[in-house]
């Protein structure tokens, strides 16, 4: 696809909104299994079994990525707006995706 | 012989649609030489603009293939896809008819924004020496060579998702006379900048600094109003 929306930072960009919205959606589901070990370890046990399947061992991988990456790629942005400018931003943006896929690949390493 | 270039071109207002063109291809070719070609040798209706010809005006910009570009100095080698030109008015802003577009409300931000010098002396006082080497001399001098193409505002989101926004151009230059010593406008200017459809609607996800063929960087100067908007509240 052509046009101004195909550039590295405008998919930067793209990427955040996306692990923002996936985080929202997924937190809820956070809470619910808290709230399950708040109400007793046996509800708990209940559920943590179903997370080690290999399905949801994926897909942990993949929310941790999501976490880091949101969390990288928006402090490129804080420091980006409320320091003095530096050039570089692409090399930026891709080194916080860089790092967040390397986090994950070593919770994935350490969980799977 | 080279292969005629396919080029289709927008005709008629915001619900045209795109005519068909053959335009010899020659060595050293613009995409505005393209469009004066197709003026001059198939339909003399056709309405475009340009001025200098040379990227000082910013009177010539289009979308090229869906991408906005300076037509003057956009070489046909550069941003031809398939032997094809498609060539669209700018987006974002009115059409009129063709390839030429209403820049109104492009301008008329320029002045919501506060983005004209506010003189803080009359004729009779001496001219003050700006220094060359002073942070905010170098700050303006990064900014200030705006041809007012609107080139970043076809390309920034923003701008098409709120209408309101006051766009790139417009507070690239606000931030020009924030660093401007001479300027006395700063304090209205950072109030119609910090407002409704002001600087802190930007996404910070550089398009205009992108497609700037003057290759400035609206991001980092919208970042410096954003700064000096958080630092002049009471
Ligand atoms: S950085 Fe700001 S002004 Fe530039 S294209 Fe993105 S939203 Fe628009
Ligand atoms: S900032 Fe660059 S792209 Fe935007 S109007 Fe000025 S010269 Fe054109
Ligand atoms: S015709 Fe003047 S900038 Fe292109």
């Amino acid at each position: 696809m052509a046009g101004p929306r195909t550039h590295l930072l405008w998919r930067a960009a793209l990427l955040h909104r996306i692990s923002g919205v996936l985080l929202a959606i997924f937190l809820p589901v956070h809470f619910l299994m808290l709230g399950l070990a708040i109400r007793g370890a046996d509800a708990l046990d209940g559920a943590l079994v179903w997370t080690d399947t290999v399905p949801v061992k994926v897909a942990e991988f993949g929310l941790v990525f999501l976490l880091a990456v949101h969390l990288a790629g928006g402090l490129r942005i804080l420091v980006l707006e409320n320091f003095q400018w530096r050039d570089g931003q692409k090399t930026f943006a891709a080194a916080a995706v860089g790092v967040s896929f390397i986090v994950a690949m070593l919770f994935g390493l350490r969980v799977l | 012989m080279t292969k005629p270039l396919k080029v289709s071109i927008w005709r008629g207002g915001a619900d045209g649609d795109y005519q068909s063109f053959e335009v010899p291809a020659k060595a050293n070719q613009t995409v505005l030489d393209v469009v004066t070609w197709v003026q001059r040798h198939a339909d003399a209706t056709l309405a475009y603009r340009f001025a200098c010809r040379v990227g000082m005006c910013g009177s010539c910009a289009m979308m090229v293939n869906g991408e906005p570009r300076w037509t003057c100095r956009s070489h046909v080698s550069s941003v031809i896809r398939d032997g094809q030109l498609k060539l669209a008015p700018l987006a974002n802003l009115p059409v009129i008819r063709d390839l030429t577009v209403d820049m109104t409300p492009f301008f008329d931000k320029w002045q919501r924004a506060e983005a004209r010098f506010h003189p803080s002396m009359t004729r009779r006082d001496e001219v003050p020496a700006i220094k060359p080497d002073t942070a905010a001399r170098k700050a303006a001098d990064a900014a200030v060579e705006c041809i007012n193409c609107g080139v970043c505002y076809a390309a920034c989101d923003t701008v098409r998702w709120n209408s309101n926004y006051l766009g790139p151009a417009a507070l690239n230059r606000a931030w020009t006379l924030v660093n401007d010593e001479r300027d006395a406008g700063t304090r209205q200017r950072l109030a119609a900048v910090s407002g409704t459809g002001g600087c802190y609607n930007c996404h910070s996800h550089q398009s205009c600094q992108a497609y700037c063929p003057k290759a400035l960087n609206p991001t980092r100067s919208i970042a410096g109003l954003k700064r000096a908007g958080l630092a002049a509240k009471p």
